[in-house]
């Protein structure tokens, strides 16, 4: 009997947006899903964010330390490794320092960053905000005002703050993040209320909310497959926007990723621990169907690549 | 081919005894097209009609078993394409690849490390399941006495990977019990199916394409075989991922059984990099891998990947839960705080992780109610003063800690009057709603000592 390879075709596809100004990035575009390329067209593939955070980092894992400690207190210098050094697709710039919890940063302060970041790389860049919805409302706001013509990325909107920061993406031409905590529904809700406001749905993207392997990864990964099963099955508009992991700041607080030798040496070589524990995250998450990862430390990346390279070679 | 649900009715005994466990003899018809029952369930249906559905009534993927007793390895039976449509069911094993051309003092170091490396998460224990022995060197007897080796070394099941004579050599050596034997390819189909037999081995087969599988499945099961395993052969990333995908869905989605058996794959032989042969295996994990056969399982990889089969085989319908019980964290002593949550694994291993990142100590309550999340568990009346109140007066804390003062989830902040009235001398404190929050409150918060 002959055997017809089984592939099957979609009714919908995910919409690809162009982010950034000097060196243009298109993520989404797929009409499968992910790395079927043998019945389907995947035009961009995922794509890679590195992090970069607006005040350095303390407590952060060894292995963080040797390969980014010498640029971490400066987010110039940190973008443009990212950039030159790691191939980084885009860098995201993370405003931790704003947090009210925190080093409390004013938006002015925020602002000053963020341009020095942005007009010292080419490539794209996505701001999120600390996660404080009343601060990130507020910066921004800024933010997006002071990056206009750049077509950055700005997020995190949530529920209580996606009016004032869907309000800004649409005033200065940013694209928009809408994070909503593991659940395919809210994630559709909260496209559809910023769509009400009038955000052009090709200015959204859907960040899921992110669990880390070991914590919560499961969750993740179902609500990323549904909704990239309902975006190319079911044809559902409001779920074909390009999805965003926001990772790197997940698997680095896991145990598992940043304990010493000393302390846990049952789990084996600290040096690789953590970067397969990062790698093995984004894998799934993007196995899942994510289109845009945000990552922090560069051989994580570089393995990441090299997958990517090999599924759609 | 596979019958329809209504082809399946016809041949019940139509009396809706319910004996099989389901209401009528309709649901159950469609239940076992669905592949989500089993004949058997049914005790009065006719050995005719057993006959006849028997075929159609198999699960669309046969379960295959490695090995005997305590360490035998199932894999297979299993019914979705994706988790969340019901489940992934039987966990796909990892394999220590061990040449018969390596030295023998490494080889005892490997199988050592491969045993120690056995862990306990979320109740469960977790480890390598399977060590592939290969006939690298091209001699039997240097085979055979890798076998022995490995057998005296670690009691895992194996894969026998040789040439038939080579394998009938080891297995009649005291060979081990049931081993996979790999491969039966077009050319050595008869001799590989007679040492199945012979010995009652799964088999794994190995074709040169998805037309050459199901000609030497449906050869090797008018042999009697039944417990095979696919090799499709290819050996890069991209190949291999696309023909897992096609025999799963052949099996699942078009009931063709020539395709309903597991796979097997070899990221050991798709790379030189330790790094990308985990990555290889996570990605036949996620996606479809029966067995991944590997070099390098050192702890860091082989946990990581022993956590991944974990989360992606958790039942999406039965939350992981923790035991209930008082958890130490960093160390606490009798003025730390007591917290409390709920036994949900995740609430559990994210609260956990917060309070050990804030580096305070602390002393974290686990209450069991049943696996649910803070507000999920409140909205069904489980995480309640009642249940809470039970559960503090109930364990040891007090002999932990010598202040009164109880932390609970800003989630559930509506039960602290309530709960005061039930553990009587208590005082208690409305923490931060979100995980994230704690390390902040921890820092500025200290119990009320007496």
């Amino acid at each position: 009997m002959a055997i017809q390879a089984p592939t099957e075709s979609y009714t919908g596809k995910i919409r690809e947006l162009i982010l950034g100004s000097d060196t243009q990035v298109a993520v989404g575009g797929e009409n499968t899903l992910p790395f079927y390329g043998f019945e389907g067209n995947i035009p961009n593939g995922p794509k890679i964010a590195m992090e970069v955070f607006d005040t350095e980092p303390v407590g952060w894992a060894d292995e963080l330390q040797a390969v980014i400690g010498d640029v971490w207190g400066d987010p110039v210098a940190w973008a443009k490794k990212c950039e030159s050094e790691f191939g980084a697709d885009m860098i995201c710039l993370q405003l931790a320092g704003t947090d009210p919890n925190g080093a409390n940063r004013s938006p002015e302060e925020a602002v000053a960053t963020v341009n020095a970041v942005v007009d010292a790389v080419k490539i794209p860049v996505i701001i999120y905000g600390s996660g404080n919805a009343d601060k990130d409302s507020e910066v921004l706001k800024a933010v997006a005002e002071a990056t206009q013509g750049k077509n950055v990325v700005i997020g995190p909107a949530v529920e209580d703050n996606y009016k004032s920061v869907a309000a800004a993406a649409m005033g200065f031409n940013a694209k928009v993040a809408g994070e909503t905590p593991i659940d395919v529904n809210m994630a559709k809700q909260l496209n559809i209320l910023m769509s009400n406001l009038g955000v052009p749905v090709e200015s959204i993207l859907v960040d899921p909310s992110t669990g880390a392997l070991g914590y919560g990864l499961e969750y993740c990964f179902s609500v990323n497959e549904r909704i990239k099963l309902a975006a190319l099955t079911q044809n559902d508009n409001m779920l074909q926007s390009p999805t965003i992991s926001n990772l790197g700041k997940e698997v680095w607080k896991a145990k598992e990723a940043k304990i010493t030798q000393a302390e846990a040496p049952q789990w084996g070589d600290q040096k690789k621990r953590g970067i397969i524990w990062e790698t093995l995250t984004a894998i799934s998450v993007m196995m899942a169907g994510a289109d845009l990862l945000i990552m922090r430390h560069p051989e994580s990346v570089k393995l990441i690549k090299q997958t990517v390279a090999e599924l759609m070679a | 081919m596979a019958l329809t649900g209504m082809d399946i009715f016809k041949q019940l005994p139509k009396t809706n005894c319910g004996d099989c466990g389901i209401p009528t003899c309709l649901a159950f018809a469609m239940k076992l097209a669905a592949g989500g029952a089993s004949l058997e369930q049914c005790p009065h249906v006719s050995e005719e009609a057993k006959a006849l559905l028997s075929e159609a009534s198999a699960p669309p993927m046969r379960g295959v078993t490695i090995g005997e007793g305590e360490y035998a390895l199932k894999i297979g039976e299993e019914l979705v394409m994706h988790r969340h449509e019901k489940t992934f069911f039987n966990p796909p094993g990892l394999a220590l690849l061990v040449e018969d051309t390596e030295d023998g003092a490494a080889v005892d170091a490997k199988l050592a490390a491969l045993k120690e490396a056995t862990y306990e998460r979320v109740g469960q224990t977790m480890r390598a399941d399977l060590v592939a022995v290969k006939n690298s060197s091209g001699d039997a007897n240097t085979f055979s006495d890798m076998v022995k080796k490995v057998m005296a070394g670690i009691p895992y099941p194996l894969v026998l990977m040789a040439d038939a004579a080579a394998i009938d050599a080891a297995m009649s050596a005291a060979g081990p019990a049931k081993p996979l034997l790999y491969a039966a390819t077009a050319d050595n189909l008869d001799a590989m199916a007679e040492l199945a037999k012979k010995y009652g081995a799964p088999l794994a087969v190995k074709p040169a394409s998805l037309n050459e599988l199901a000609e030497l499945t449906t050869k090797l099961n008018g042999m009697g075989l039944k417990d095979l395993v696919i090799d499709m052969g290819t050996r890069t990333l991209k190949e291999t991922f696309q023909n897992l995908v096609f025999t799963r869905r052949l099996a699942l989605k078009k009931k063709q059984r020539p395709f309903g058996y597991p796979t097997i794959t070899f990221p050991a032989e798709e790379t030189a990099d330790d790094m990308m042969e985990t990555v290889h295996a996570a990605v036949y994990t996620i996606k479809y891998g029966g067995i991944m056969v590997l070099k390098d399982l050192s702890p860091e990889k082989a946990y990581a990947l022993y956590v991944l089969r974990q989360n992606i085989y958790t039942d999406p319908q039965r939350p992981m839960q923790v035991d209930q019980g008082v958890y130490p964290i960093n160390n606490p002593t009798e003025d730390s705080p007591f917290l409390i949550t709920t036994n949900f694994s995740l609430t559990y291993f994210i609260v956990s992780s917060e309070v050990e990142g804030s580096k305070m100590p602390a002393w974290l309550g686990i209450v069991d109610v049943d696996g649910l999340s803070t507000l999920t568990a409140w909205a069904a009346g489980k995480f309640v003063p009642e249940r809470i109140a039970a559960f503090v007066n109930k364990s040891d804390i007090l002999d932990k800690i010598k202040h009164k003062t109880v932390v609970i989830p800003g989630y559930v902040a509506q039960i602290s009057g309530e709960l005061e009235e039930e553990l009587q001398g208590w005082k208690i404190v409305v923490g931060p709603r979100e995980a994230a929050d704690i390390p902040a409150f921890l820092k500025s918060f200290q119990p009320v000592t007496a």
